[in-house]
């Protein structure tokens, strides 16, 4: 059972089955749908500032998929909450996958960036940052 | 139906494939991903070195030995080409890429000339992308309607919007698979064939996933274009093969222009080359083409019927193991009515972690969308796990997969 506690830590599964920061914000500053076609995963990310209209006070998500991008997604909500967004623009995705802790192949990193590539997108759409440099190389997301 | 079938050997067949002589991550392989694209065996691989170190060079212009021997080798795949699909003539047999290439050559030459305002192009909600998206576009370019016929509770075509599209529109084209790549589903084409004719309209036929599995017939099934790819049937990928009517190919318009698809070409006027070359612009996929031929001749040697039959008895074997799997759900007909291609979903497990585990345990199988996302939209899923199989899978394979589909569970308890 090892090699599998290797690929699926506890900490994933448990992100998996018990989402943080699931659900919706009616009132949303910033928004955006993200999909990977390769493979099916969702995700849409809603994001309140706070009244300095910068911090991200709140981070929800919504969607459906594997484990790797929704667990990724959910520990990416927790991670950004509370820091500005100039400073989660520019985040680099090497703290997401440190965080995430497991070796992933091309196919799942595409999985597990989907959540923070799509926020990038919905504060690039509400605040003019800067798209993902990454960007360039997940061409197969859709992003809107 | 032949009578006195042979009996397909599967273990002796595999030995032929070296793909099986490695282990993954430490275990056997199981390949259950033959619809995807299927393994080489020996024979193909060697027809193609053999014909690089001996016979290469390009064809139809050399007058050099090679040159001949070249030639031969592409028109040699193209005759065993035209006998496997039953086809009156060899010009029709046009090579291309694959199936993909194929339907878009038909859209482009002919939808372009052919499709407008008040015409209908009709497709299912069993196609994959290759007989959609094609389809779709050209339909809209030309200001054409394109319909959609929806599967069934059932899964099977739904044949009873027909009237209504007739009356409607003129059909021009009716564009339907003869196996579906994700259900496995094995139509019966005879009524939308004789339907689309009835209506004057052409009918296209993506045989890309049953030229592996079963005979296909062209005159038989009454089509008037069939597409199908070489990888999908143990030969190398970039080479398919379109059939067409002889006189449709003939008063089409070219899909691609360049060299050898011409007769003569001056500053004022291009005309056209004869069948198939008006059709194969540039050097041709020469080896691949050998490659191709060299697999219809071990698929022939195998027996296509009793490949069919070994693939129904395959499903039902993996059908009932499936079953035993607490949480599984599965998609697509019984046993006798598909070719070799389980679907299935594991409750609250998405299918590319399934897939991930199951890798890890030697198993291949393909967890997505399959290239059918009106179908998967249908299904009301995002995706599904498929399971495919061939004339070299064993039944061990499909325990290996039911084993390993135990360990999904207990990772995801």
């Amino acid at each position: 059972m090892n090699e599998f506690e290797q690929m699926y830590r506890e900490v994933i599964l448990d992100h998996y089955k018990n989402p943080r920061g699931h659900g919706m914000l009616d009132d949303a500053d910033a928004e955006a749908e993200g999909q990977n076609p390769l493979c099916g995963d969702e995700v849409s990310i809603y994001v309140a500032f706070g009244d300095d209209g910068e911090t991200i006070e709140e981070v929800k998500f919504s969607g459906r998929g594997c484990a790797i991008s929704q667990a990724a997604t959910s520990m990416l909500t927790e991670m950004v909450q509370g820091r500005s967004a100039t400073e989660v623009a520019t985040l680099d995705k090497d703290e997401l996958l440190e965080e995430i802790g497991i070796p992933l192949t091309p196919v799942r990193l595409k999985c597990a960036m989907l959540g923070l590539t799509t926020l990038k997108v919905a504060l690039h759409k509400a605040k003019g940052t800067p798209l993902p440099d990454g960007l360039a190389g997940f061409d197969e997301l859709e992003l809107t | 139906m032949t009578t006195g079938t042979k009996k397909l050997d599967a273990r002796a067949l595999r030995a032929d494939f070296p793909i099986f002589e490695q282990k993954i991550h430490g275990k056997p392989l199981a390949y259950l991903d033959s619809a995807n694209s299927s393994q080489k065996p020996r024979q193909v691989l060697d027809s193609m070195t053999t014909f690089y170190e001996t016979s290469y060079a390009n064809v139809h212009r050399a007058v050099h030995v090679l040159g001949e021997r070249a030639t031969a080798g592409l028109e040699g795949a193209r005759e065993k080409v035209r006998a496997f699909l039953n086809a009156p003539d060899v010009r029709e047999v046009i090579f291309v890429r694959n199936a993909t290439e194929a339907i878009n050559l038909v859209a482009y030459s002919w939808g372009m000339n052919n499709l407008g305002p008040g015409d209908a192009v009709v497709v299912t909600e069993l196609e994959h992308h290759s007989n959609f998206v094609p389809w779709q576009y050209i339909a809209r370019r030309q200001g054409a309607e394109f319909v959609m016929l929806p599967l069934d509770d059932n899964g099977d075509v739904d044949l009873s919007p027909l009237g209504e599209i007739a009356r409607d529109h003129t059909v021009k084209v009716v564009a339907t698979n003869l196996v579906s790549n994700s259900l496995g589903t094995i139509a019966d084409l005879e009524p939308l064939t004789r339907w689309a004719h009835e209506q004057g309209a052409i009918f296209v036929c993506d045989a890309a996933q049953a030229a592996p599995h079963l005979r296909v017939d062209v005159q038989a099934l009454d089509c008037d274009f069939l597409a199908v790819s070489g990888h999908k049937m143990c030969g190398p990928s970039g080479i398919g093969a379109l059939w067409g009517r002889g006189e449709l190919l003939r008063a089409m318009e070219p899909f691609l222009l360049g060299g050898h698809m011409i007769n003569s070409v001056r500053y004022e006027k291009t005309t056209w080359g004869e069948l198939p070359h008006k059709f194969e612009a540039g050097t041709s996929p020469i080896v691949e083409a050998v490659g191709l031929g060299a697999a219809v001749d071990y698929l022939e040697a195998a027996g296509l019927d009793a490949i069919e039959a070994y693939e129904h008895e395959l499903a039902a074997y993996a059908l009932g193991r499936l079953a035993e799997v607490p949480g599984i759900t599965l998609y697509g007909p019984p046993a006798e009515r598909r070719a070799g291609v389980v679907s299935f979903n594991m409750d609250g497990i998405h299918p590319h972690d399934v897939a991930q585990i199951l890798d890890r345990q030697g198993v291949a199988i393909r967890a997505g969308h399959h290239c059918c996302q009106p179908l998967m939209h249908k299904l009301g899923v995002a995706a599904t796990n498929r399971a495919s199989f061939y004339l070299y899978t064993l039944p061990e394979e499909i325990d290996q997969l039911v084993d390993g589909l135990y360990t999904v569970r207990k990772v995801f308890a």
